[in-house]
């Protein structure tokens, strides 16, 4: 015996230990896991030896190596022997390896029930502690059913450490022994009133667990809670205690009312966080805004969260904001710049809190202002998930309840264009099926959506040239299929059908050559269309003979569905030309092959559509299942008894008023809804309705909104025209409004709210619609007519105050004349003026003695401002379009305007046919008092490579008593930044052109440009139609068009405060004056 | 509370604990899952990430990282507390705690959790008294083992 002892111990020198196994492990790095089988070897030898610390140390390994992953279960009864040893030290260490290695499936657990209820009653109260915390861990229904007792009696054991833990263990015993809960709980709540804080906070916890789960119960506690609340200073309690009043609270309105009162006292007054938030989260779950200012304390203090510097308040401030969003959306828009701030954290979980945030903040009123800053953010996103994200966001942002907040659908259009730049992007189907949405459902949109479709098509190898943004090319399918269907609005369609037949097609994936292929003969048809009506044949039979070149191609296909659209198409395509050499007409029956429009239908449409007579919906097609099965479905009715249903009946309840209100809603519904097909027939409309651009004439639009068609589209510039159009509105509205004021006036003096504009004052430009037939805003349409705008203001007024020329625009360029001597007139008049800025309505000084107006206003037009802005299209590089407003600033009124320049070789004015090279242009309108008007003059161009400057007279008769005749001078400058197109160019095309040596360098320095490089960047691609190609860090390569073609490529560089452009253009002039006016716009800043 | 996991910045777990009953394998897919998750954030991202039905709520001190995960009720900022508040009694049991204390004495680090938190609640919100519980525990276990040692050598 002794010497088994000896033996014992000796073996247990050699024995390892906890750390040595740990040792061993990080010693044996290489091969761990045949160290530790040894190890486990090991463990086992040791296991089966009867000295119990030699068993306690194998266990604790044991309980090492689970946790690295290892099973253990093998041991559970070894662990069980170590539990119950009588030694504290093996004790605790068996009790901790149960409590990680137990689970309830962990069959030994039953034999353990006697031991722990022996150890519940030691008199020791550690090891009390140590088996109620095991426990804790590995209690089982059974362990809770037969323990329940011994722990309730501990509840009130003389020790607070363990009372503490006997609270604490209850909740899981509830959970695993239900019964138990009703006898335990008159003590547990007696523990609400312990002396000791710790029992009582357990207490607390406990029951606001139980709460959580079943608050009806614990309504009663309700007074002792409040008074808990009101009375403890700990801030664990405080939180657990608030935790279950927003438990309650919905069950009894009335707890609101008395809490909110404490609640609002804590937020002002903890220093907390975690206590504040829980306030104001319970303030926000619970709904408690019956409280006045609760809702802006609440907001007030997670923008401090917001704006903490600490990551994690911030994230949490987002969190609990977007809950209140859900139901005041309004307290929260009005925090809309600290939201964007959000996006700019370096922490991609804020931004993406703050992302969602946004979804529900827009309005029509800040839509693209919030896409803008978001398009901004994907041009600078790293990493394409964020990027995806970013670029889903925008499509949900804008598309959220049938485009509901989306007014121009232009600029959504230019949106979806600017997002196939996106490298990388998975989502191009997303973008794609967003593109054919819009353009079938808003009719007016098409033409410009066309055009758009069409630069896509033409571009489409830029989308594709690199097989790594794959996804993006979905967009094609979109494109092909919106240029094929609508075509008709197609500028020229001939070169469409080109670029769809271009062999490069035949890498695309196969559903998408599919569509080329089907919609190159609805193109095809449609030339066809156009083409016969002419004189000259050849040109179809031209067409057709292109077809039948390229088809082939997509004959050869693999894919089965393109091989067989191309061959059925081809041989069609052979056969009209066989009729087109016999000169047979037959554009009217190809065109016959896609006539009919196609339409939306409502997901609800079949019910509309009535049964036909003898067919029985409900009469079995098979034979009624055996009675086995529906015997099994029989049960289901004892828990859900469905009510008989009587709806016959309860039809005859409703009384006429109520039907007809439901008559009104459901109108309005149907109204709003864009999937409703209304009964208005228009199927057949195809050709008759496309506008009629051509006979309107050039002058004489009066556009709300001036004109702008760049080649591919910046939706910047949206955002700016729309600040334009609403602007108008309002001051139209404004107009109106005092009209009706000065009527009412006399009435009540009721009050005319004209301040902040609300949701419903702005009008979209555009409408979501597919059945009206009057298209929104038709005058949208002509802008695509244009292919050059200047813009041109000329503003008249009356003045002698220098400053009232301070109208910004940053896009105007000013150009002042100084012509007139000074009157001493003074003048109370204030100028409205409708351009961008718009913010400041200027005033020109206040009088003192007015003067009566002298007759000749001759001398009081002074400083007349040319001011303009050029866009140019490729489409027709001599043509420009100067669009110019006329605004009658004096009180006299305008009339008999003629607008006219004194050509030069190089630029003229277009003059209607007939008229001498020095007839002036009659302005087709007058203009009252205060009014302007916009009228638009064409000027071909032949060289854009210098800027120049237009001499041109405006004159006019002005009528005060009698009429005068007057002339106003001015200037029009064609810079040669006008004649340059903001057009996007991928870097890698970018580098091939650079590449071809084709270019002609020439650089310029500029100093002391005391801005940041980015504004530095914006101001260039802002002021001159640049767009940055690419950024690095302080470096940016840049890229713009000419209206002739022209490639001028930039590369910026900035170190300090000089900035040094080294630029490419393929033509040395037309670059040196585009750097130029580049230095020229620094230099003024 | 459901679970607190400790581990280290190489992806090895230190500690774990867990509040609900779980089979062994879920646990061992959703610490390697919550492992692979938080490593791969950001150091200055915050310490929340929503994860399944749970709410993350991890810190990293040092070398280890401290992961908790709570229902979706529960307050994160309290949570947060409650990791900062173990660490400082790991901090003042050992003596600023380094992670080889723990991996060396896990058994303790253990013994100090279990004395904080009791099923995923905190039972003991003073730092003195869990210290106390803490020592007077060992001072029991170093007496029984010395007399154990003792016997057993003779």
């Amino acid at each position: 015996m002794a010497l088994k002892i000896v033996k014992g111990s000796i073996d247990r020198m050699f024995d390892k230990n906890l750390q040595d196994l740990v040792r061993g492990i990080r010693n044996h790095k290489e091969d761990e896991a045949k160290y530790i089988s040894t190890c486990i070897d090991e463990i086992k030898q040791e296991l089966k030896q009867d000295n119990i610390a030699v068993k306690a140390n194998a266990v604790c390994k044991l309980t090492y190596l689970q946790m690295l992953g290892y099973d253990v279960s093998w041991a559970a009864f070894n662990i069980v022997e170590v539990m119950s040893s009588s030694k504290f030290t093996y004790k605790r260490i068996g009790y901790l390896a149960a409590s990680q290695c137990f689970h309830e499936s962990t069959d030994v657990i039953m034999l353990t029930t006697n031991q722990i209820r022996k150890d519940l009653s030691s008199p020791n109260q550690y090891d009390t502690g140590v088996a109620l915390t095991g426990l804790s861990c590995f209690v089982t229904p059974d362990l809770a059913r037969d323990l329940a007792n011994d722990i309730m009696t501990l509840m009130s054991h003389t020790k607070p450490y363990i009372r503490k833990k006997a609270v604490l263990i209850m909740y899981k015993v509830f959970l695993k022994y239900p019964e138990s809960l009703r006898p335990a709980f008159p003590r547990l709540k007696e523990k609400l009133e312990d002396p000791d804080p710790g029992v009582q906070s357990a207490a607390v916890n406990v029951i606001c667990e139980l709460a959580r789960r079943n608050p009806k119960n614990y309504l009663s506690l309700a007074p002792l809670f409040f008074k808990l609340m009101t009375s403890s200073t700990n801030n664990w309690v405080l939180i657990k205690i608030i935790k279950l009043f927003g438990a309650l609270t919905p069950l009894e309105p009335r707890l609101g009312k008395k809490l909110i009162e404490p609640l609002t006292n804590l937020i002002h007054s903890t220093s907390a966080m975690s206590l504040l938030y829980e306030c104001v989260n319970t303030v926000i779950a619970g709904q408690y805004w019956f409280s006045v200012g609760s809702k802006e304390l609440c907001v007030q203090k997670l923008r401090i969260l917001i704006e903490d510097s600490d990551q994690n308040l911030k994230y949490l401030g987002l969190l609990a904001m977007s809950k209140i969003l859900k139901t005041h959306p309004k307290s929260v828009q009005s925090h809309k710049d600290l939201i964007l701030q959000c996006l700019d954290d370096k922490d991609e979980s804020i931004r993406l809190r703050a992302l969602d945030l946004l979804y529900g903040m827009v309005s029509k009123k800040n839509l693209m202002e919030i896409v803008k800053k978001l398009m901004l953010h994907v041009d600078k996103a790293e990493g394409t998930t964020y990027r995806d994200e970013l670029l889903t966001k925008i499509i949900d942002i804008c598309s959220q309840s049938n485009y509901q907040y989306i007014t121009n659908f232009e600029w959504y259009i230019s949106i979806l264009v600017e997002l196939t730049r996106l490298e990388g992007t998975r989502h191009g189907h997303l973008i794609a099926s967003q593109m054919l949405d819009v353009a079938i459902r808003v009719k007016a949109i098409r033409v410009f959506a066309v055009a758009q479709m069409a630069t896509l098509l033409d571009n489409a190898h830029l989308l594709t040239g690199n097989m790594q943004r794959n996804g993006i090319c979905e967009v094609l399918y979109a494109a092909a299929w919106i240029c094929g269907e609508f075509s008709e609005h197609l500028e020229n369609p001939m070169q469409t059908l080109e670029a769809m037949l271009r062999p490069k097609v035949a890498t695309l994936p196969g559903h998408i050559q599919a569509v080329y292929v089907q919609n190159a003969a609805k193109l095809f048809a449609t030339i066809l269309k156009s083409q016969e009506g002419n004189t000259d044949s050849t040109a179809a039979q031209d067409t057709s003979q292109l077809m039948i070149d390229r088809l082939p191609l997509f004959v050869q296909s693999a894919n089965l569905e393109v091989q067989e659209r191309a061959s059925c198409i081809l041989q069609l395509v052979k056969y009209i030309q066989k009729l087109q050499q016999k000169d047979v007409e037959v554009a009217e029956e190809v065109n016959a092959l896609f006539a009919g429009e196609l339409n939306p239908v409502a997901p609800k449409a079949q019910k509309k559509v009535p049964v036909p007579e003898g067919l029985d919906l409900d009469a079995w097609i098979n034979e009624p299942p055996s009675e086995s099965e529906s015997e099994d479905e029989q049960p289901k009715a004892i828990f859900a008894k469905e009510e008989p249903k009587h709806s016959r009946p309860r039809h005859t309840e409703v009384d006429e008023k109520e039907l007809a209100r439901r008559r009104e809603a459901r109108k309005q519904e149907q109204a709003n809804n864009p999937f409703y097909i209304k009964a208005s027939p228009s199927s057949q409309k195809v050709y008759q309705d496309a506008p009629g651009v051509e006979h309107i004439p050039v002058v004489q639009i009066d556009l709300s909104v001036p004109l702008k068609v760049p080649g591919l589209p910046m939706s910047d510039q949206y955002v700016k025209l729309e600040e334009e159009r609403r602007q108008k509105e309002r001051a139209e509205k404004k107009k109106k409004e005092k009209k009706k004021r000065k009527e009412k006036r006399s009435g009540r003096g009721k009050k005319h709210d004209s301040g902040p504009e609300s949701e419903e004052d702005i009008t979209p430009a555009h409408q979501v619609d597919i059945v009206t037939e009057e298209m929104p805003e038709v005058k949208e349409n002509h802008s695509s007519k244009f292919s050059n705008i200047f813009f041109l203001h000329l503003l008249f007024w009356v003045c002698d105050d220098k400053k009232s020329s301070k109208h910004k625009k940053k896009k105007q360029k000013k150009e002042k004349e100084e012509k007139e001597k000074k009157k001493k007139k003074k003048h109370h008049h204030h100028h409205h003026h409708s351009d961008g800025g718009g913010e400041e309505s200027v005033q020109n000084g206040t009088v003192e003695e007015e003067e009566p107006l002298p007759v000749s206003l001759s001398h009081r037009l002074i400083n007349p401002q040319v001011v303009y802005d050029i866009q140019g299209n490729l489409q027709d590089g001599s043509q420009v379009v100067v669009s110019v407003i006329f605004e009658n600033k004096c009180d006299s009124f305008l009339k008999s305007m003629e607008f006219n320049v004194l050509d030069s070789l190089n630029s003229k004015l277009q003059r209607p046919e007939g008229s001498g090279p020095h007839d002036g242009l009659t302005v087709p309108f007058q203009l009252p008092p205060g009014v302007s008007n916009e009228a638009r003059f064409v000027f071909t161009v032949q060289s854009i490579v210098m800027p120049q400057k237009l001499k041109g007279t405006l004159t006019f008769i002005v009528k005060v008593d009698s009429s005068t005749h007057e002339k106003l001078d001015f200037k029009l400058h064609f810079t040669c930044t006008s004649y340059l197109i903001t057009t996007p160019c991928y870097s890698d095309a970018f580098a091939k052109l650079l590449e071809s040596g084709d270019l002609k360098g020439s650089s310029v320095r500029l100093e002391g440009v005391n801005m940041p490089f980015h504004h530095l960047l914006a101001r260039i691609c802002f002021h001159h139609h640049f767009s940055i190609v690419e950024r690095i860090d302080s470096c940016a390569s840049m890229y713009s068009r000419s209206i002739q073609g022209h490639h001028v490529c930039l590369l910026v560089k900035t170190s300090g405060q000089t900035v040094s452009i080294d630029a490419k253009c393929d033509e040395p002039t037309l670059l040196g004056n585009v750097l130029d006016e580049i230095k020229q716009t620094f230099s003024q800043c | 509370m459901q679970f607190m996991l400790l581990f280290s910045r190489q992806g090895k777990l230190r500690l774990q604990k867990w509040y609900v009953p779980l089979s062994d394998k879920e646990r061992k897919k959703i610490s390697r899952d919550l492992v692979q998750t938080i490593l791969a954030r950001k150091p200055k991202m915050c310490s929340f990430l929503e994860w399944r039905d749970l709410k993350i709520v991890y810190k990293r001190y040092a070398s280890l990282y401290f992961c908790c995960a709570v229902e979706d009720q529960d307050n994160e900022l309290i949570t947060l507390e409650i990791i900062h508040r173990y660490v400082e009694l790991l901090d003042k049991y050992f003596g600023s705690v380094c992670e080889l204390d723990i991996i060396f004495n896990f058994e303790k680090a253990y013994f100090i959790l279990d004395e904080f938190l009791l099923g995923g609640e905190a039972q003991e919100t003073s730092k003195k008294n869990v210290l106390k519980a803490i020592e007077q525990a060992d001072l029991l276990q170093e007496v029984s083992s010395f007399a154990v040692d003792r016997f057993s050598a003779h």
